[in-house]
């Protein structure tokens, strides 16, 4: 606005009384549910670590986390925009199967060099988005019937793609779940080099990011997390990531490559969600679809592009899942979709959508992963885990509505 | 009529208070048995919520004061409660379930069973026999979506009657229907009275309340105004009941404000829609108007007239189907289909339901009030949070919005600060054009204040502004211009000096056609 109204003279009132920051228990009471999916992945973790004599965190176990899991990791953060814009997907275990089923059979029987196949794999996901995303978007099919179809659909064509197991993959391209980092910079006494470098810059990154955006805020006199809980914060999470650094670098391989892939895509998603026009448009039409498309959101594209990106990250899920099992089978990707939904669901996502995060996702993921591991390494029958995991979604968003709940009341 | 007239119902000292409003205060009123009795006022009044206490939808112990039904006084909890001494509601918009049957819906809640198993037979046959009684040629298995407004009102009526109904409530009962159907609506109400079924019908159609209502109660401010004998000697004119509803002074609650009128912005040339489903039906018909830089023009209305329908079709077609007409920004023809391109070309369009259709109630102040043009504070489609929280905080303390930071969550507002977050929102999109649909609704009276001086400080600013509202007073009170509406036509315009609430009404109430019977 050029011409400023003047209802009041604007160095009257700072806008915050204390522009260093709130109270540290407003600041807590907040950020509640937030750090209560953070201390239960920790409790979890914790728990096994004693029922398994010290086995989880054992370092091969940590790596091997990441690569069970890197799949969910990656369609999480596609699922968790799709049910913030208020939609689901139930489709993408079946078009793991189906893409995973391509790539291997370019890869094996029509001889496409395996990068070349990779790229065309995130590309049939994208168009697989496009015929989801036309359904849902312009049509107006709700996308749980879209998805449902798709789920059956693709499942249909993955069959037909893959009639027998299509295995002999190259291990070059199986490396991308289950290889790790090369050696490139020697060791420092028993830890690989080059895991501390890349750890000592996630840690360096985070919190010059941090310290920017504390910086902008201040700048403008603006309200600001209490410094003491910025410090918190920032020192428990470079001591989490030091340490899972430590427990990596001590591994066989060190450094994942595939947690390097999901990494990247947790950064990028999450500067996505927050940080673009687009992303802005996903919480605002799951807010209140009525007003976003009142304030100028043209809801058709913004749908129609959250399921070509569901569907470019299933294709990348494809891509990881069947690198790890080195060859395709029709049967892949089976309940994908589930625990997709459920990393989401437990990472704080509201079923009524416009509420999630990336990061909460990605959260959600590891617990269930955790779970999984935790259960097998104490030889808890698998019945039972899967049981357990049932309750856990249960108890998880249980939990998460009742500290809402009490949060509405206390207002 | 009645040789010696009993009340049938009293309602006495009746107040209802909801947090932060009194809706309603003192009211008294008689209604005798067997007659037609009409209650009127404007748009929130407080008429429905009279008919709310009185039927149950708030309980005995919500309100405080009397009401005395047939001889004894009643503390209904429910609405259950009051449809078992006869008493039934129906309200304007229908609560027919679309995809049962006309006999199914009769008898929903209250079926033709047997240990649980319905009796088709006796379910049919009593409402072909119903259906007899307000005459309505239709088969009893015919489902609610098949039938016209016009049928499914008669349905609604006849489900009444299967409750052994004796005081009928209609709430707008002809608000949807057209000229016909209403005529047949009156006439059964005519001939209910005949059996001796008591009604009390709100309206806001004048002509009928002349011609069928006996007795006529006039409420406004929620306060219990005046009773009107119909046919006493003296008749009752339709400008006797106006006066009624809308005489009170206007003492000191606008801001003093002297308006610097510049070049035409806005102008709307033989503006005509549809509605989006029923295509037939034209909701806004040929409408013409202007509005200058610097003015505040207002829109007056009754329910129904079609000054949303007007205000959101021009906000880049957001309402209505086959729209036509000609929109000319500064002159110049423009053609806005879509919303993002009236945002761009400097229309801004505040609603009249802040918490439906203004805001993201789960996000916080900052993210409303950027949402409608994120490019602002944007570059690459990237946000630039540092700016927005400072734009953001700019607003909050210009409109002095009582909020801890930006980062509250909308929903936690009040009603006055949520709509200052809705006038943020809108003041951040830069617009040249801003209409606001009821920028006071629901809005206690310090905050409605504060609403005015922002309004006038906009048209100080050279924005041209647009505000539709119910209220009379406050039209009179911030506009140097008025136009009226009436059934989707502009039936007015009115320069300041010379409108009053007596000729908007006027207009407002004009109707198409001639007067039905």
């Amino acid at each position: 606005m050029s011409a400023s109204l003047t209802l009041e003279k604007p160095d009257k009132q700072r806008p915050s009384e204390k522009p260093k920051g709130g109270s540290v228990r407003s600041y807590l009471s907040q950020n509640m549910q937030q750090y209560g999916m953070m201390a239960a992945l920790v409790l979890i973790v914790i728990f096994f670590q004693i029922r398994s004599s010290g086995l989880m965190l054992n370092p091969d176990n940590v790596a091997a986390l990441v690569q069970q899991n890197a799949y969910v990791l990656v369609l999480a953060i596609g699922m968790v925009m799709v049910i913030i814009a208020g939609h689901i997907d139930l489709s993408v275990g079946s078009v793991v199967a189906f893409i995973g089923g391509l790539t291997a059979k370019m890869i094996m029987m029509w001889h496409v060099p395996w990068p070349v196949a990779v790229i065309a794999a995130i590309a049939v996901g994208a168009a697989v988005g496009c015929w989801q995303g036309f359904w849902i978007a312009y049509v107006g099919i709700p996308a749980f019937i879209v998805t449902l179809g798709g789920m059956l659909l693709f499942r249909g064509f993955a069959l037909l793609v893959v009639d027998r197991t299509i295995g002999g993959l190259p291990n070059s391209f199986n490396n991308i779940t289950i290889g790790s980092l090369p050696n490139a910079l020697g060791f420092l006494g028993q830890l690989d080099g080059l895991t501390v470098l890349i750890g000592v810059i996630a840690i360096v990154g985070m919190v010059l990011t941090q310290l920017r955006s504390r910086r902008a805020l201040t700048k403008s006199h603006l309200q600001v997390d209490p410094i003491a809980a910025f410090i918190g914060k920032n020192v428990v999470a470079a001591a989490v990531i030091g340490f899972i650094t430590y427990l990596l670098a001590q591994s066989a391989g060190g450094t994942p490559i595939v947690l390097v892939i999901v990494g990247v895509l947790v950064i990028l998603y999450t500067f996505i969600t927050q940080n673009t026009i687009f992303g802005r448009h996903i919480y605002a039409m799951g807010g209140n679809l009525a007003s976003a498309k009142l304030s100028g959101v043209k809801t058709k594209r913004v749908n129609f592009m959250i399921f070509v990106n569901i569907g470019m990250l299933a294709g990348v899920a494809a891509v990881i899942t069947t690198a790890r099992a080195g060859a395709a089978v029709a049967a892949a990707g089976t309940n994908y979709e589930l625990d997709a939904i459920a990393a989401a669901f437990i990472g704080g996502t509201a079923v009524t959508g416009g509420i999630g995060t990336v990061f909460g996702a990605i959260i959600g993921a590891l617990i269930m992963g955790a779970l999984n591991m935790g259960l097998s390494i104490t030889n808890v029958d698998p019945a039972w885990q899967m049981a357990i995991k049932g309750l856990v979604l249960i108890v998880a968003v249980a939990l998460d509505i009742l500290n809402k709940r009490r949060a509405n009341a206390n207002q | 009529m009645v040789s010696q007239p009993s009340p049938i119902l009293e309602m006495r000292g009746i107040t209802k208070i909801f947090p932060g409003v009194k809706a309603l205060e003192d009211v008294t009123m008689t209604v005798t048995r067997g007659e037609v009795h009409a209650i009127c006022g404007e748009n929130g009044a407080g008429k429905s919520t009279l008919m709310k206490v009185l039927s149950g939808v708030y309980p005995h112990g919500t309100y405080t004061g009397e009401i005395i039904y047939e001889g004894q006084p009643c503390r209904f909890k429910s609405i259950r409660d009051s449809e078992e001494r006869g008493i039934v509601i129906i309200h304007q918009e229908l609560a027919l379930s679309p995809y049962l049957s006309i006999a199914e819906n009769i008898f929903l809640g209250n079926e033709r069973a047997k240990r649980g198993v319905i009796n088709w037979a006796e379910t049919n046959a009593q409402a072909a026999a119903l259906l007899a009684r307000v005459g309505l040629d239709e088969r009893p298995d015919t489902r609610i979506i098949d039938i016209g407004v016009g049928k499914q009102q008669l349905v609604e009526i006849a489900k009444a009657l299967s409750k052994q109904v004796k005081l009928l409530i209609l709430d707008e009962p002809t608000a949807a229907l057209n000229d016909e159907d209403s005529a047949h609506l009156l006439d059964l109400i005519r001939h209910l009275k005949g059996q001796g079924i008591t009604s009390i019908i709100i309206s806001h159609k004048l002509n009928e309340i002349a011609a069928i209502a006996d007795t006529t109660t006039i409420i406004r401010d929620g306060r219990s105004i005046e009773t009107l004998e119909m046919h006493g000697a003296e008749p009752v004119t339709e400008d006797r009941i106006i006066r009624g509803m809308v005489g009170r002074d206007l003492a000191h609650r606008f801001p003093d404000h002297t308006p610097r009128i510049g070049d035409e912005v806005l102008r709307i040339e033989d503006w005509t829609v549809h509605h989006p489903l029923d295509r037939a039906r034209v909701v806004v018909d040929h409408a013409n108007l202007t509005v200058h830089a610097g003015e505040i023009v207002g829109v007056a209305g009754l329910m129904g007239a079609g000054r949303t329908e007007l205000a959101m079709s021009v906000f880049g077609h957001s309402y209505g189907s086959d729209i036509s007409g000609q929109l000319l920004l500064r002159g110049k023809p423009v053609h806005i289909r879509t919303v993002d391109s009236a945002i761009a070309h400097g229309i801004a369009y505040a609603t009249e339901d802040r918490k439906r259709y203004g805001l993201n109630l789960i996000e916080d102040i900052k993210r409303n009030t950027s949402a409608a043009k994120l490019q602002k504070v944007s570059r690459f489609g990237t946000v630039n949070a540092a700016a927005e929280i400072t734009l953001a905080e700019r607003y909050r303390r210009e409109m002095k919005t009582k909020a801890e930071s930006v980062d509250v969550p909308a929903g936690k507002l009040s009603g006055g600060n949520q709509q200052k977050v809705v006038l943020s929102k809108w003041l951040f999109a830069d617009p040249d054009v801003l209409i606001l649909d009821e920028p006071t609704r629901g809005i206690d009276v310090g905050a409605k204040y504060e609403i005015y001086e922002i309004i006038n400080t906009l048209a100080d600013a050279g924005k041209a502004v647009i505000v539709i509202s119910s209220e009379l007073p406050e039209l009179l009170g911030i506009c140097d211009r008025i136009y009226a509406m009436s059934q989707g036509r502009i039936t007015g315009e009115v320069a300041r000096g010379q409108a009053t609430q007596e000729g908007l009404m006027r207009y407002m109430t004009m109707e198409k056609s001639g007067a039905s019977r």
